[in-house]
């Protein structure tokens, strides 16, 4: 028997609901934080929807990342309480403390920095998360801080 | 109850009766807010140091601790209420594993074995947030009502706060055309923010027969920047929603009913995904429900972070699994919606008043709100105001009530300046008009609108055409890029306003950015695309000199250059 690979297999799973193309793409996403070439091939097989399809809707959709991000995914929250609050200065302190841009990963594979549009803590503002732990009310002076607490995360790992 | 044999017959009547009594029997409940705000702020471990606490006074029997929806304000979270029986309920703000353990050892465990009245110690005063702050006996809940006060988690305890009860009235009393004369009659209007009668819509909807299919659709992809009212629904009171939800089926004979929720929501997704299982397994929802000859399941698809999604055609791609655009109506979605059959399309909000409408009467929900906009919304109350959180008010409610009293004001010393509504669809509204009441056709007539209940607030401090442009920003960047006008459109504009921001405009491009905006709203083929230029519109009209000032000829006249 041939070895199918984990996109494949969720690919087989969601292949007889209707309107499933965008729950499988999530469900690989969500095991392997991305969604690459190989997988998009497999679900274009699994699920019988051409690849130009696929694409068309992994591109459209901002949530789709199309390869590995770094190791701590760092959101900073462009909705507009936490843009009133001045959460443009933390996403520059991120930017300028990295040395990467929005939508980017440090070379060492070990941040990836992006903005989202709300995470839905308003009454925290200004917020940023990194890999699903909150930070609330921040200023520029907490990011070095908040990158020294993750690097830590990784050492002792 | 959870080995209930699944052969008898579910009867919701005694299942309240029991956990009524249930619940009755604690002489204390703690509940504790555990929505996405106050579990960032560490609600977590807040619940597990209490119930470790109870573990270690075996005081099972006594105290219960529930984990609740939005209390409402988030700013000062995490909050936990202590109700003890014949004593005052207190509610604590902003609390740590080392203020929790203070509370339970100096008052809660105290305050449960004295007989009598019990004060808060005066150790603890600091972490009391007073219930009688007007931000808590202004509101009026109605949507909210369930929200903060039981487990979203828990279908008995929705039960037991009479769940379910509208949805049996319905089908054992009522003809499908009953109900859509009891919602028309209510006045009930959409609360996704274009304000279309839900009653007309599901009229609409039950004229189309159903030949194979017909669907209905729930709107939970709620996009605007800076709130966050459905997912509190959908987090704390998702029940609500779904019973709401198989009423409207019922009404306009839906065979199918499919949830939409961002992906960014994922406690919403997750306690939904709760709910409608315990649904099934407790016979609500499939076949034959509650002996009926009413048949009706649900799923849930999940957005992928596409504000265009909230646009009724461009969900219905999304769900079919397709690129988020729209589409040109008509035909509307009512006569030809998801995989080309009649789909009808409500908004969260909208369907989680529909319960409480059929229970208790179309006359007592008329009663709340003003001659046109009846009921209450719900607002996600953000920005520069001191007490900033999600609030319920009758429609008709001025916005200085909302924002001085509910809102407790600018904080800092900082004046009003002007309140924004309906996000990046929306505009603003100047300080002058704070006695305006909110409603759908006052909001229209400043050139804002109701939207889906973003309120924020801003101080004397704000640069309008900054804000103008981050809105702006927001929309060109979602836009699908389907049609010109909103495509092109709104990147001019966006490189006019970034021109006339760094002080290089002039009067020509002003002229020019109110041309652009009047062939968007015009030209698009969708609302983004249609509404992309109010806030720039709304700015102008209230803030042109904000505007004239960044003007390089302006500057050269006042001797700057």
């Amino acid at each position: 028997m041939v070895e199918t690979s984990q996109a494949a297999q969720i690919a087989n799973k969601w292949r007889k609901k209707r309107g499933s193309l965008i729950m499988a793409l999530h469900e690989i996403q969500d095991v392997k934080g991305y969604v690459d070439w190989q997988d998009a091939v497999d679900v274009s097989l699994g699920m019988g929807i051409p690849l130009a399809r696929i694409y068309e809707v992994l591109t459209f959709y901002n949530f789709f990342k199309l390869e590995a991000p770094g190791k701590a995914v760092i959101s900073v929250c462009t909705g507009t309480a936490c843009y009133l609050k001045g959460n443009d200065k933390v996403l520059e302190k991120f930017k300028s403390e990295l040395g990467i841009n929005e939508g980017e990963s440090t070379p060492d594979r070990m941040f990836h920095l992006q903005s989202v549009r709300c995470v839905g803590c308003c009454g925290l503002a200004p917020v940023c998360v990194v890999n699903g732990k909150t930070y609330g009310r921040m200023t520029p002076e907490a990011v070095p801080q908040i990158l020294d607490e993750w690097r830590q995360v990784f050492k002792e790992n | 109850m959870a080995d209930m044999d699944l052969d008898k017959r579910f009867d919701i009547h005694e299942m309240a009766k029991n956990k009524q009594a249930e619940i009755e029997r604690f002489a204390c409940s703690i509940y504790c807010c555990h929505s996405t705000g106050c579990k960032s702020s560490g609600s977590d471990d807040l619940i597990d140091l209490m119930k470790n606490f109870i573990a270690e006074k075996e005081a099972e029997d006594k105290i219960r601790i529930v984990a609740t929806g939005c209390m409402g304000l988030c700013a000062q979270g995490p909050l936990i209420r202590v109700e003890i029986k014949g004593k005052k309920d207190v509610l604590f703000k902003r609390l740590d594993s080392e203020a929790v353990a203070e509370i339970m050892n100096d008052y809660v465990w105290p305050a449960l074995n004295a007989k009598g009245d019990f004060a808060v110690p005066e150790k603890l005063q600091k972490y009391i947030l007073s219930l009688d702050l007007p931000f808590f006996t202004r509101q009026e809940k109605v949507v909210l009502q369930n929200t903060g006060h039981m487990d979203p988690e828990d279908i008995q305890e929705y039960i037991a706060r009479g769940g379910y009860l509208a949805l049996e009235k319905t089908l054992k009393t009522m003809t499908p055309e009953q109900v859509v004369a009891e919602i028309k009659k209510s006045g009930l209007r959409g609360r996704g923010g274009g304000g279309f009668s839900t009653g007309m819509k599901w009229e609409l909807a039950a004229k189309v027969p159903t030949i194979d299919e017909k669907f209905i659709i729930c709107n939970g992809d709620e996009g605007d920047p800076g709130a966050y009212m459905d997912r509190s629904i959908l987090e704390g009171d998702p029940h609500a929603v779904i019973e709401g939800m198989m009423i409207a089926a019922y009404a306009i004979g839906a065979t199918e009913g499919w949830f939409y929720v961002r992906a960014e929501y994922p406690l919403a997704v997750e306690r939904l995904e709760k709910a409608i299982k315990a649904c099934k397994k407790n016979r609500l929802l499939g076949n034959n429900i509650m002996g009926t000859d009413f048949c009706f399941n649900v799923d849930i698809r999940l957005g992928a972070g596409a504000f265009v999604c909230g646009e009724e055609t461009a969900l219905i791609h999304s769900i079919e699994g397709a690129r988020g655009t729209p589409r040109p109506r008509p035909p509307y979605p009512t006569n030809k919606g998801l995989w080309g059959k009649p789909s009808c399309v409500n908004n969260v909000e909208t369907l989680a008043n529909v319960a409480k409408i059929l229970l208790k009467g179309a006359d007592w929900f008329a009663s709340f709100g003003t001659e046109t906009s009846k009921g209450t919304k719900v607002f996600a109350l953000t920005g520069q105001v001191e007490h900033s959180g999600l609030i319920e008010v009758p429609m008709g409610t001025t916005i200085n009530e909302i924002v001085n009293e509910i809102g407790g004001g600018v904080p800092n010393g900082k004046k009003l300046k002007a309140v924004q509504t309906g996000g990046p669809s929306g505009g603003v509204i100047p300080k002058e008009y704070m006695d305006m009441p909110v409603c759908y056709e006052e909001l229209k007539k400043v050139g804002s609108i109701m939207g889906s209940g973003g309120m924020i607030v801003m101080d004397d401090t704000s640069d309008m055409v900054s804000i103008a442009k981050f809105y702006l920003d927001f929309t060109v960047d979602e836009s699908c890029g389907k049609c010109a006008p909103c495509r092109i459109g709104g990147k001019q504009m966006l490189s006019l306003l970034d021109k006339i921001n760094k002080g290089k405009g002039t009067k020509k491009d002003l002229a020019q950015l109110r041309k652009i905006a009047a062939a968007m709203q015009k030209a698009s083929l969708c609302g983004l695309g249609q509404t992309a230029p109010n806030p720039v519109l709304s700015t102008l009209k209230f803030y042109e000199d904000e505007y004239q000032n960044k003007l390089v000829d302006n500057k050269k006249a006042a001797g700057e250059n």
